[in-house]
């Protein structure tokens, strides 16, 4: 994968993870055209689209897109599955996500995400594992926190 | 849980996010920020040392701001003190900010990565996790460089925990990806291939991508995957949907890692092993065979998951290729799922189809499905997916269904999306050539396709369809009587009239005898669309009017009229005005014969690739059109489109692209030639990357030199200096050559008042003829302007034209004087000759003049290949292929002179070890005054002929009418002397005149009027064609 992008209907970003190199104007400027590109789209329409040389596979969770980037070898569905591993991730951690949560909570948004998918390559599927990861962390923040008060 | 961490200890932060949440407009959100940064920027600079919370507040708070898209150009020192915090959360952002804002400040760096290191080191699985994403995150060089070596040792260590390891996994795979050099597996190759074999399946889910990654670029080194990976994938796909626990997704065990298998194994040929392989297809009957059972589950997800894997099987059977059985289970299963409910399915079942359709075994099964394939072209609601459907189509055509599946586009496109329209046009034009069994169905078919699409039939649609018009007789007939009947229509497209005008100007007697197209009907409903036309078509039509009064002298007076009305003989564009004054005078001073001669129906075309299919290939890229046909046609790549045209485009990709190097600069024939290890000196100019051929640093001292290399070959950097570099690149065809110049300003400032003057000094006046364009007056720092010479050979010459540049560069007045380029051989001709022919003419020359010989010694031992290869050389490329002798007595000439270098000289060996004299003849080098240039030429293959011909001692005369001439090289030895002898090559080919320049050679117009009879002005740019 080669970057995934989260923004609203109304096209603002929520999330970027940008797993090649690129510079902050290629960025912003791949996002611009992403995002106009796939709020065009209708919603009975199909989740893949050629973009220039790269597969954008895309899903709408409520009010948010996630919308990733792959490579031409790269299999859509399950990407499309990715993303709706990464929507369960959320999901569980903050108990029924919305839009609001991931503006508010933007770094936990990121951590969760580094769990599961490091690289661009899926790194741990299990539901379980990530969220352990996670909580074992906040656990540390938790005691480290009270210790020290 | 969640409880813990939300809006959790930074209160100042919701408060902020809030706060720009609330704003009412982009104008308060900037203040808000610019307001924050403020407060931020004081709080660091402060005396008070901050607390790791407020650092931790403040960072994130930065942060938030740069991901709404605002520059932040501070607090990357607090970030990084914030890594060597020993409270988790404070750690985190801090990797969090560094992951995001990666600086390349120097200083930085080596503090981030001793936070790393001791991260690493801490034996804490979570803070080596947190480091090691960061790696992962950031994956720039210098990373590489600290961590490369060390990361492997993590992976594979007895003790290092699962997360650890599936995080270094993955962290090793991108620097891996950033750089390559650095990662060196060797020893840890077998380990790491065993992680494959662990027993945690994340471990094995994260290791495999890193694994395929690498089996791609070495995959002699990790072949051992292949057992172990088939094996997995034989646990997993036997395995009850709950073994699997928390890796099973929606009653599918294992989605991700046995997509990733199934990936992994399109790395390698089918497994050799037979046990190994037959395990592997019972995997995939396995994976076929579940796609057929009733579905787990009604949720989407677990369809999806079902059906990543399953289309990856098919990828691999695909991939292999080689089992029929699977090829057409795999069909018949993408041909359920084009009619699926699902769009996505749809989508990716034609896609996966056109691959299908490529593989003998499946191409007939995929054929079935046409029916299915053409109502998804017309009734699918997203244009992506028609446009899979139209992919498919193409890749799916062949003779059979040739007729019903261009029927089919036809009829799309006259809806079809603007977007794809192009593409698709391009594509029924090859189909309808590739697989017309009678070519007036082309012709109806390139028709329509005018008809319908003509904003987007591009040039080349129609100059084929004019090529194989003039190249079939049986179809000639047809094709004026339809396009008569097309240019009825009260509103035809410029391109028709175009296909129309060419036509009936060389074919329309064919249709005159009917009364309802008689001669002066034809004109008529031409000139009626003449005022609606632009330049380039007006012009087409006028050489159409001079072909009907050669083809129907009853229309002379009417056309006559024409011309001679002010709008033509008068018209403000000089191309159209010079064409009526010339058609004019033609069409009254010649004679019958005369007229006859010159306006002569055009010569059949040589036969070579569609131009139309390289176009194809160049707009979608290899990848995008799949399909036989084309891999077909990729293997040839560009080299069958005949030299000149390749020119054309190599010009236009130059001129277009000079800033990018495009990556098909060597498929337009640039880099021939290039010698390893002369890239240019100056890395900042445009035109090395492009002309790779070596540029010398001082100018002056190798302009010469420069000059010399240019004798054997068309393309290259004629000079450079610190300021300018000028390209070349020519063409030639006869006694016509075309040469490209490439004015590329290495500088950053403008040039200004920058021109160019091409001057013959002496006798070149009159031998050759150079014409252009005046250069753009000015050119801006680092941008490139491109020149066009025009050259025409009158007669044989010797010296060279001169150019001259004069520009201001920073005030200063820059004047540089080269010489172009242009020897005499370019115009060479090699002819085909049998060797008894050969020496019969060999045997006449035998007048003094006709004679010269020279010894001289070799610096080096000769090799004849080479040699002869350079003899070759001197003559245009377009000669005898390599390799290729014609039939018996018709060896090609210059292979015949080859072949008398290695055996009628006295070449033997010992001769050549001892005494290192050589015997050479070279005849017809009439190049006296060329005795240095041929040196050079020979001082490639080391030797030297310090002398070759004193006088020059033939003549062959190069007037308009001889376009062919004969070159003629031959060798010969006497003994110890070489006799240099010459022969006459004077046997005059009248080549066919036309008026029509020919459609085929990139613009080289022939239209050219016997210049002996001095009444005719030649066109003032032979190459401003009709047709390109």
């Amino acid at each position: 994968m080669q970057f995934m992008l989260l923004f609203s209907r109304q096209g603002k970003l929520r999330l970027q993870k940008w797993y090649v190199p690129l510079s902050d104007k290629e960025k912003k400027k791949i996002t611009r055209e992403l995002v106009q590109t796939v709020l065009a789209r209708k919603p009975k329409m199909c989740s893949f689209l050629e973009w220039r040389d790269l597969k954008i596979v895309y899903k709408r969770y409520a009010s948010l897109y996630f919308c990733c980037a792959i490579e031409d070898q790269d299999n859509e569905l399950i990407t499309l599955e990715i993303i709706h591993r990464y929507v369960e991730l959320l999901d569980k951690y903050f108990g029924s996500v919305c839009e609001l949560d991931i503006i508010f909570n933007f770094e936990k948004a990121y951590f969760i995400l580094d769990e599961f998918l490091l690289g661009g390559e899926a790194q741990e599927t299990s539901k379980k594992n990530v969220l352990k990861a996670i909580e074992q962390a906040d656990l540390l923040q938790e005691v480290r926190h009270n210790y020290f008060l | 849980m969640p409880a813990v961490s939300k809006g959790d200890g930074m209160r100042g932060l919701a408060v902020f996010i809030s706060d720009i949440r609330n704003c009412k407009s982009k104008e308060a959100e900037i203040k808000r920020i610019n307001k924050e940064l403020a407060n931020i920027r004081s709080k660091f600079k402060g005396d008070k040392a901050l607390d790791g919370y407020s650092k931790k507040k403040y960072v994130c708070k930065l942060l938030f701001i740069f991901l709404l898209g605002h520059d932040i150009d501070f607090g990357h020192m607090e970030a990084v003190n914030l890594l060597s915090s020993n409270k988790y959360t404070e750690k985190q952002i801090g990797y969090l900010f560094i992951s995001v804002l990666v600086n390349s400040n120097s200083e930085l760096i080596r503090l981030i990565n001793n936070a790393i290191k001791n991260d690493l080191a801490s034996r804490n699985p979570t803070f080596m996790c947190l480091a090691l994403h960061c790696i992962a995150n950031v994956g720039s060089r210098e990373m590489a460089e600290a961590f490369a070596s060390e990361i492997p040792r993590i992976l594979v260590a007895g003790d290092t925990m699962d997360s650890v390891k599936q995080s270094a996994a993955l962290c090793l795979l991108r620097l891996y990806k950033t750089s390559p050099d650095l990662v060196l597996m060797g020893e840890w190759t077998s380990r790491v291939v065993h992680l494959l074999n662990d027993q945690h399946m994340g471990v094995v889910t994260a290791a495999i991508s890193l694994i395929t990654c690498l089996s791609q670029k070495n995959p002699e080194e990790f072949k051992t995957c292949v057992s172990l990976a088939v094996s997995r994938l034989s646990r997993i796909v036997s395995s009850a949907s709950t073994d699997l626990q928390d890796y099973t997704y929606y009653f599918v065990p294992a989605p991700w890692l046995s997509c990733k298998l199934l990936r992994l194994l399109q790395c390698y040929p089918p497994p050799e092993d037979g046990a190994v392989k037959g395990r592997l297809v019972e995997c995939l009957e396995t994976i076929l065979n579940k796609a057929q059972e009733p579905p787990k589950s009604k949720k989407v997800q677990h369809s999806n998951a079902k059906n990543a894997i399953l289309f990856e099987a098919i990828a691999l059977i695909i991939h292999y290729d080689s089992e029929p059985n699977l090829l057409v289970r795999a069909c018949n299963q993408l041909g359920q799922f084009l009619q699926h409910r699902e769009t996505n399915l749809r989508y990716l079942a034609l896609e996966s189809m056109c691959t299908l359709a490529s593989s003998e075994f499946s191409h007939e099964a995929v054929k079935t499905h046409i029916e299915t394939v053409i109502s998804a072209l017309k009734t699918e609601r997203d244009v992506s997916v028609r446009q899979r459907a139209a992919d498919l189509l193409y890749a799916m055509c062949d003779r059979s269904n040739a007729k019903q599946i261009v029927a089919e586009m036809l009829s799309y496109l006259e809806t079809a999306d603007y977007s794809i329209r192009e593409e698709m046009v391009l594509k029924v034009a090859i189909l309808a050539e590739k697989y017309a069994v009678d070519y007036s169905w082309y012709v109806d078919t390139i028709l329509n396709l005018i008809r319908i699409a003509g904003d987007y039939v591009s040039e080349e649609v129609w100059y084929r369809v004019i090529q194989i018009v003039i190249n079939r007789d049986d179809v000639q007939g047809y094709a004026a009587k339809t396009v008569f009947e097309a240019l009825q229509a009260p509103a035809c497209h410029e391109n028709m009239v175009k296909v129309g005008g060419y036509i009936l100007g060389e074919f329309g007697n064919l249709i005159a005898g009917d009364p309802r197209s008689s001669p002066l009907i034809q004109f008529n409903l031409l000139h009626s669309k003449f005022h609606l036309c632009s330049v380039p078509t007006r012009a087409l039509l006028l050489s159409t009017y001079i072909k009907f009064i050669n083809l129907f002298p009853e229309t002379k007076s009417t056309i006559q009229e024409v011309l001679r009305c002010d709008s033509q003989i008068r018209n403000s564009d000089v191309e159209l005005q010079q064409r009526a004054v010339e058609y004019l005078k033609l069409s009254s001073i010649a004679s019958t014969d005369v007229l006859a001669t010159v306006l002569e129906e055009m010569p059949p075309f040589p036969e070579r690739e569609s131009s139309i299919l390289a176009k194809l290939k160049k707009k979608k890229g290899p990848g995008a059109v799949s399909g036989s046909e084309l891999e077909e046609g990729k293997r040839d790549g560009g080299e069958l489109n005949g030299g000149a045209e390749r020119g054309i485009d190599a010009a236009a990709t130059i001129a277009s692209n000079a800033s990018t190097p495009s990556p098909s600069a060597d498929l337009l024939g640039l880099r021939s030639g290039a010698p390893a290890g002369t890239a240019a000196p100056s890395a900042s100019s445009l035109l090395v990357d492009v002309f790779s051929e070596a540029a010398p640093a001082a100018p002056s001292a190798v302009a010469e030199e420069n000059f010399l290399r240019f004798v054997c070959k068309n393309n290259g950097v004629l000079f450079e200096n610190q300021l300018l570099q000028i390209g070349v690149k020519s063409e030639y065809r006869q006694n016509l050559g075309r040469m490209y110049l490439f004015y590329g300003n290495k500088t950053s400032v403008q040039f200004l008042n920058f021109s160019t003057a091409v001057t013959c000094p002496g006798e070149l006046q009159s031998q050759l003829n150079v014409q252009t364009k005046p250069a753009e007056p000015v050119v801006e720092g680092g941008a490139q302007v491109q020149q066009v010479l025009n050259i025409e050979c009158l007669s044989d010459f010797s010296e060279a034209p001169l150019l001259n540049i004069k520009f201001r560069y920073g005030g200063a007045l820059q004047n540089i004087t080269l010489k172009l380029p242009i020897t005499i051989n370019k115009f060479f001709q090699p002819t085909e000759m049998s060797s008894q022919d050969f020496f019969q003419r060999w045997k006449q020359l035998s007048l003094p003049q006709q004679e010269a010989q020279k010894i001289f010694k070799a610096k080096n031992a000769m090799d004849a290949e080479v040699l002869k290869a350079k003899v070759e050389s001197l003559a245009r490329r377009s000669t005898p292929p390599p390799g290729v002798c014609g039939p018996a007595g018709h060896v090609p000439r210059l292979r015949c002179c080859s072949i008398f270098t290695s055996s009628a000289l006295p070449f033997d060996a010992e001769m050549v070890e001892e005494k290192r004299d050589v015997y050479w003849s070279l005849v017809n080098f009439t190049l006296s005054y060329h005795t240095c240039e041929l040196s050079s030429v020979f001082d490639f293959c080391s030797v030297t002929l310090p002398f070759l011909a004193q006088r020059r001692v033939t003549r062959w005369s190069v007037c308009a009418q001889l376009a062919v001439r004969e070159p003629n090289y031959t060798v010969d030895s006497v003994k110890r002397g070489i006799a240099h002898r010459t022969l006459r090559g004077l046997t005059p080919t009248v080549f066919p005149i036309s008026s029509f320049p020919r459609v085929s050679e990139a613009g080289c117009s022939q239209t050219r009027f016997p210049k002996s009879k001095g009444e005719f002005t030649k066109y003032s740019n032979p190459y401003n064609s009709d047709l390109r």
